[in-house]
């Protein structure tokens, strides 16, 4: 894999500088059969320093979780070394297993099944409350 | 098939419904008493509340209906470990509707997932109690003959109390309605109430420490308790809970037709002096309390 340039494959561009790995591993980068390259401190105009992902394959991935962790992340589409597409990703209306619920009295704090999920009740103010107990997540 | 877990989940039009049922139950008891026969309502609480059970279970045998159930954890299968789906489910084999109280926020929701009868919330922690809620419309309705135009006085424990932040919800969501909210300053309303809910739906409200300053306003006073398991330390709560105590004097500057509630139990916010006053609704409040319930039960079982 060509670090510079991908034929088909998904660039995530913008990451805030050493949050790369973080990312990589919401995204579960690591369990994906292709190549995957992680370049972290890149120089930006825009940032100063930023991290990369480049993913070597266009493959169906679940992005939405990183217009909760960062709204500044660009997406890019390669295929046949063209960019097809560049966006940013939406908050998700719903995040599952990202954030726990801090509030001890929660259901989620005695019964160890139950997935952790948040609803975003506010988008301007990209507020999400556990679906259980309605407790905000303070970030 | 319908839950009902938090007020939110009932519009506006399907609560006047449930107000308009609980009405001609009021005026034709007789009409209802075989309704729910051989239905069985299971009262699932895994923290004792004795009132709001005793509420469901009279709501339910005055609908012709039977009563299964536990009152504390120790005696359900939660105190084996099983969890609260699992108990709903094998409840839901024996009866056609539960009412659920339970110590952790969300419980009730998490019980609705996957139970296959309707589970109404009777209080998660202190999150929600929409019962209560709907409680506290119906006796407002009855007592005054309107939802709307009100100036409604919230007074006593206004940060902890979830009756008060289920109230102010319900309300801000019917015409003219004002709220004068009287507390101390450590038992304000969270800002996440004024700004989600009061501010949000352009309800005026005012904040203040003194009872009596906007008493004469009045259309509805609601008297909430101080409750000591909400405070860290004693000596907070031995400062605050005398704060506002209700008595004669206090409501000398009052409407004739204001109308006090409490959702009880009360220790010693309303002084037993304003019992005998007419405009003490808090113990009719109890009774109407059973004939929401008793609508509810009729709704979620969709029998007409
Ligand atoms: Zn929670």
């Amino acid at each position: 894999m060509n670090i510079d340039s991908i034929k088909d494959g998904i660039v995530i561009d913008h990451i805030q500088a050493k949050k790369g790995l973080d990312i990589y591993n919401a995204l579960k980068l690591g369990e994906l059969d292709c190549s995957v390259a992680i370049i972290t401190n890149a120089k930006s105009n825009k940032m100063g320093r930023k991290d990369i992902i480049k993913i070597d394959k266009n493959i169906d991935l679940d992005l939405n979780i990183l217009g909760y962790i960062d709204p500044n992340i660009t997406i890019n589409i390669i295929e046949n070394d063209e960019r097809v597409d560049k966006y940013h990703v939406e908050l998700p209306k719903e995040i599952t297993n990202i954030i726990k619920c801090k509030n001890p009295r929660c259901i989620t704090s005695i019964e160890q099944e139950l997935k952790h999920i948040f609803i975003l009740t506010d988008k301007e103010k990209r507020t999400y409350r556990c679906k259980y107990c309605e407790t905000l997540n303070e970030e | 098939m319908r839950h009902l877990i938090d007020i939110k989940d009932l519009s506006v039009q399907e609560i006047d419904e449930l107000i308009g049922v609980a009405k001609d139950i009021i005026a034709h008891p007789e009409k209802y008493q075989e309704k729910c026969k051989y239905k069985k309502l299971a009262t699932l609480f895994f923290e004792p509340s004795t009132r709001t059970r005793l509420s469901f279970e009279a709501a339910m045998m005055e609908l012709g209906g039977n009563v299964i159930g536990f009152s504390e954890a120790s005696s359900s299968s939660a105190s084996k470990g099983e969890s609260v789906s699992d108990t709903t489910r094998m409840v839901g084999c024996y009866s056609d509707i539960i009412a659920m109280r339970h110590p952790k926020e969300g419980a009730p929701l998490v019980a609705s997932l996957k139970s296959t009868v309707p589970i109404i919330n009777a209080g998660d922690g202190g999150h929600s109690h929409p019962t209560q809620t709907l409680t506290d419309l119906l006796t407002i309705f009855c007592e005054k003959n309107r939802l709307e135009n009100l100036t409604i006085g919230l007074c006593g424990d206004l940060k902890f109390g979830r009756t008060v932040h289920s109230l102010i919800t319900a309300m801000s969501r019917y015409k003219n309605i004002k709220f004068i909210l009287i507390s101390p300053d450590e038992l304000k309303v969270p800002e996440y109430v004024k700004k989600e809910i009061l501010e949000k739906n352009d309800i005026p409200y005012i904040e203040t420490n003194d009872i009596e300053e906007h008493i004469g306003d009045l259309d509805i006073l609601y008297m909430t308790r101080v409750q000591k398991e909400r405070f860290f330390n004693e000596e907070d709560y031995l400062r605050l809970k005398d704060y506002y105590i209700l008595n004669k004097e206090k409501l000398e500057k009052a409407k004739q037709d204001l109308c006090i509630m409490h959702p009880l139990p009360r220790v010693n916010e309303i002084a037993v002096e304003v019992d005998d006053d007419p405009r003490a609704c808090y113990f009719k409040q109890a009774r109407y309390g059973k004939y929401i319930r008793m609508a509810l039960i009729l709704k979620l079982l969709e029998i007409k």
